[in-house]
């Protein structure tokens, strides 16, 4: 008897694992952006510090 | 053991079943409403983080989802409407929902912390508590008040996709939430005078099943005349605009004649025609919401352009 190598259930794990894949690349994609957008917004912040430092010891003179 | 047993595979659950899980209907009700609140706030976010703070807050929805299948299974599966879920159906073992639930919760609770801020976090962890713990668990199945006091978890979301963008709440976020709370009672009633089988067999102590039907038409009306002045008050904060005001005062016009008409109806006049108002006040009152969480948006649009 030949033996069958697929069954519904197959499909269902391959929904299953696929999904979860396709899920947890998206996931690594999202972290991706959300570590850039935090890291620019980091940089604007401490640009925008060291300006007023800079404008705050321009005024003192 | 020389004897080999052939198991009949069981029913496997798809991708699918662990979607349905999450409750994606209910799921699209919190994303719209914290969309709307993360939009309308004062403090512009980056798109990046808007996004994944709205995706964050559904998924944390969807966790408590789970975790109200894994506890009600049993209600579910005696209930006509819920009998098909993927636990009584048998497609997900009870254990595995409950795994599932709380991992999703403590995921999107500490991710939308870090993408955010702690309080939006913090109202995330409190809303999926609130929703697994004081309603289904305790709520639920002990009190014909279950749905006042359990509204208010489906109530949160835009309140926590305000302190999203803000870091903060204000009377604002209060009033949006104090809208979805006070319309939640009224939905539901309606829902449950036409589904009165289901929560009798399952032994849920709805309003309709404790108090009989005529208090049940009662309720929907008081709640409905509560709901109409929080619903009108919004209109007169920063976030309320011309569209919202005339919004506000059409729907909640209708919403109260809706609710003016079932209270004046019997059960006989009702079952005559098939539960026809209550239905018809069932399906308004889903767009009411929607009408109401759109206005808000549409205002916000005519503010950022310059138009108001």
């Amino acid at each position: 008897m030949a033996f069958r190598t697929t069954h519904e259930l197959h499909h269902r794990r391959m929904s299953r694992n696929l999904g979860l894949g396709l899920v947890l690349v998206a996931l690594v994609a999202l972290v991706f952006g959300l570590t850039m957008v935090k890291v620019q917004e980091l940089a604007q912040d401490d640009a925008f510090r060291s300006g007023a430092v800079a404008q705050s010891k321009g005024s003192m003179w | 053991m020389t004897d080999a047993t052939y198991q009949q595979p069981s029913r496997e659950a798809g991708f699918g079943d662990y979607i349905a899980l999450l409750k994606p209907r209910v799921m699209s009700l919190v994303v719209f409403t914290a969309l709307v609140g993360l939009l309308v706030a004062p403090v512009s976010v980056h798109p990046v983080v808007g996004f994944a703070a709205i995706l964050f807050i559904a998924i944390g929805g969807g966790a408590a989802g789970a975790l109200n299948m894994w506890w009600d299974a049993d209600i579910d599966a005696v209930m006509r409407r819920t009998a098909r879920r993927p636990i009584p159906a048998g497609r997900i073992e009870p254990g595995e929902a409950l795994g599932f639930g709380l991992a999703l919760s403590v995921f999107s609770v500490v991710m939308l912390g870090l993408a955010t801020n702690l309080l939006a976090g913090a109202l995330l962890a409190f809303t999926i508590f609130f929703y697994v713990v004081i309603y289904s668990m305790w709520l639920k199945r002990s009190t014909p008040q279950n749905i006042v006091i359990g509204g208010a978890a489906g109530a949160f979301p835009p309140m926590i996709g305000w302190a999203a963008a803000t870091g903060s709440v204000s009377v604002e976020a209060v009033l949006m939430v104090a809208l979805i709370f006070m319309w939640t009672p009224p939905h539901f009633w309606a829902l449950a005078l036409f589904m009165k089988s289901d929560y009798h067999d399952a032994q849920v102590p709805m309003l309709t099943v404790t108090h009989g039907r005529a208090a049940t038409r009662r309720h929907v009306l008081i709640y409905t005349l509560l709901l109409a002045p929080v619903a009108m008050a919004l209109a007169f904060t920063s976030i309320g605009g011309p569209v919202y005001l005339v919004a506000a005062a059409v729907m909640n016009g209708w919403f109260l004649w809706g609710a003016w008409r079932i209270w004046r109806r019997d059960e006989g006049v009702a079952q005559a025609d098939n539960y026809r108002v209550e239905k018809d006040v069932f399906r308004f009152s889903l767009l009411y919401l929607f009408v109401h969480f759109g206005a808000l948006l549409a205002d916000a649009a005519l503010r950022a352009t310059g138009v108001i």
